[in-house]
């Protein structure tokens, strides 16, 4: 699985410190197999966003404050996200976890301050990944994201630590041969 | 340039001689744990997607059945018999069954599997707990514990350190729960983010390990990787004939660099809680004394180890729960609950009209045995209170220690332990 260079969709506007359990409450952990269904309630416990998931458009683009995603470790709370359908989550800040959590599953997410606080709900973007710059077409803006080190761009390039995993563990049974 | 005992944890795993803040390592992991919501996925992943076959090293992980477990309904019985599948399947030597565990977060520590010097993982976010022994530890995701459980290693950023240093001793009533709620209500849930807390001072020297976990624990909810605490006599005393490895010690360098250094006068804490919706939002109990509670639940990682009990029950002996006020205790573990049986700590709950339930992670975060409905009020000895943490998003949870949270049970509005119980015996202080 590769990313798309450029993504575009509607931008859905989220808060500071929203934490893992209004992205997916833990009630429907019992679906952390289950994408398509942690999808189906995604951001239910943020107040206000009861009925996001039913709105969300496939491709659009969420825009979080600073900390987003904070709390728990379940990797059900990007799962869920990318489960609605949404692209890309572009913050103020992530929370670690996360953040670890979202770069290990491939999935994108930019760091942009500046993004996060001049977007709002509704303007239609574009984001260019390799370049990290967000296109606002409705304010006619522009913003920069943070870059990551070398090495998390070459998880999200190779869609994860899936196939790195898989590329570690090729590499040893190779040595093991050799020597066996 | 000396290294802080975080770097040097994860300079030594990585096969380095030093490490700097902000450096990206893969390095080995000594201990890792997963539990019956996040090893069904990681399983998953590992065999399925990553194609590994066994586990790196079936000594060093640990599995629990605790945040679904008594399995609440058909569905959570499925993660439950995938976790036991996989734990059995994999040969894990520290399987712990329903019944015979408890809460990760307590299992780990009183069975000596998290030691000094450690590099530990866990999938669960307060795996920031173990580090009150002098360890490395942190939360993990599914997906980095699958890349654990099959190579045994990991990547991690080098985190900044910032320290902080307790000066003094607390004053009665006052407890390591009322501190850390006050240093994160100082700081902010994001006032760590992604950095190491190292906790240090003479203040420590009179706080027992249970308690030094309940501070650790709480790491998360500054947004820190890690909470972190020197090894000394407590550490060492908490230790003997319960470690199961050799272990070794690590010290901060004295030339070690810390991004900032906080300095606090803990006898100046007062007794606190945190105010709904966020374990930031600090106030005395003063200001919120008389609000009145439709639940007080006593539980979790966090405050419900034997000391906790032995605290709410010395407030309890005699009392009865007030009128519509409903008051549920959770062992955070067997073991616990065994010791809370032999003190005869059960009868005084049981006594009092409080509900007594088996060790599991349960109501804390709203998963069964004590969920909160909409525009309910909760007094909970748990760690975070975000919307929705403990079951309706319109419900309010306060945080505070076991204490206040048993007091409060009696009088059925927040209250301080002095209404009901004039001082804590010094012995279980």
């Amino acid at each position: 699985m590769t990313l798309p260079k450029v993504l575009r969709g509607r931008a859905w506007k989220f808060g500071n410190n929203i934490d893992t359990d209004q992205i997916i409450p833990a009630k429907y952990a019992i679906y952390s197999l289950d994408e398509k269904e942690l999808g189906k309630h995604a951001m239910e416990g943020v107040p206000g966003r009861e009925t996001w998931a039913s709105q969300v458009g496939q491709g659009d683009i969420m825009v979080g404050g600073s900390n987003f995603g904070c709390g728990s470790s379940r990797e059900i709370a990007p799962v869920a996200i990318r489960g609605a359908g949404v692209s890309l989550v572009v913050a103020d800040s992530f929370a670690r976890i996360f953040f670890r959590n979202a770069i290990n599953m491939g999935y994108p997410i930019l760091q942009s301050p500046q993004a996060s606080e001049a977007i709002e709900d509704g303007d239609e973007l574009e984001v260019d990944l390799e370049q990290g710059i967000i296109r606002n077409f409705t304010k006619g803006d522009e913003y920069r994201s943070d870059s990551f080190p070398p090495f998390m761009n070459e998880l999200l390039r190779m869609g994860g630590l899936v196939p790195w995993v898989r590329k570690q563990l090729e590499e040893r049974r190779r040595t093991a041969g050799v020597r066996g | 340039m000396g290294m802080t005992m975080t770097e040097k944890i994860l300079a030594r795993g990585a096969g380095r001689d030093s490490v700097r803040p902000g450096d990206l390592v893969l390095a080995k992991v000594d201990f890792a744990m997963g539990h019956d919501l996040t090893i069904p996925p990681a399983g998953k992943i590992m065999r399925e997607q990553m194609g590994a076959e066994k586990i790196w090293d079936p000594e060093r992980v640990a599995v629990t059945q605790d945040h679904f477990q008594p399995a609440k309904d058909a569905a959570s019985a499925t993660l439950g018999r995938l976790t036991r599948e996989f734990s059995h399947q994999m040969g894990i030597k520290w399987y712990f069954e329903v019944g015979q565990g408890g809460i990760c977060h307590t299992v780990l520590p009183e069975n000596g599997l998290v030691l000094p010097g450690e590099l530990v993982v866990g999938a669960d976010s307060h795996s920031c707990t173990y580090g009150a022994l002098n360890n490395f530890a942190t939360g993990i995701g599914s997906t980095d514990l699958a890349c654990v459980l099959a190579l045994g290693e990991l990547w991690f950023r080098v985190p900044e350190t910032l320290k902080f240093v307790y000066h003094n001793r607390l004053k009665e009533w006052v407890e390591a729960k009322d501190l850390i709620l006050y240093v994160i209500g100082q700081i902010g849930v994001d006032g760590a983010r992604s950095k190491a807390m190292e906790h240090t001072g003479e203040a420590l020297r009179h706080i027992d390990m249970e308690a030094r976990l309940t501070m650790t624990n709480m790491a998360i909810e500054a947004g820190a990787k890690n909470g972190i605490m020197e090894f000394d006599d407590v550490t060492k005393e908490y230790l003997d004939g319960r470690a199961k490895r050799p272990y070794q010690p690590v010290t901060s360098d004295p030339d070690a660099e810390y991004e900032k250094v906080f300095e606090f006068d803990v006898a100046k804490v007062e007794l606190g809680v945190a105010r709904p919706m966020s374990p930031d939002n600090y106030a005395p109990l003063s200001e919120v004394a008389g609000t009145r509670l439709d639940q007080v639940f006593i539980g979790s990682c966090t405050n419900s180890r034997i000391t906790d009990l032995r605290r709410a029950a010395a407030v309890l002996e005699g009392h009865k729960v007030a009128p519509g006020t409903r008051l549920i205790i959770t062992p955070s573990s067997h073991q616990v609950a065994i010791q809370a049986e032999r003190e005869g700590l059960i009868r005084t709950f049981l006594a009092a009209g409080a509900a007594w339930t088996t060790a599991t992670c349960g109501a804390c975060l709203g998963g069964h045995m004590g969920v909160l409905g909409e525009g309910e009020v909760c007094l909970s000895t748990t760690n975070r209170n975000f919307p929705g943490r403990m079951g309706h998003p319109k419900a309010m949870v306060y945080l505070s220690n076991p204490a206040v949270a048993a007091a409060s049970a009696v009088t059925g509005v927040i209250s301080h332990p002095s209404e009901v119980l004039k001082h804590m015996p010094a012995e279980i202080r």
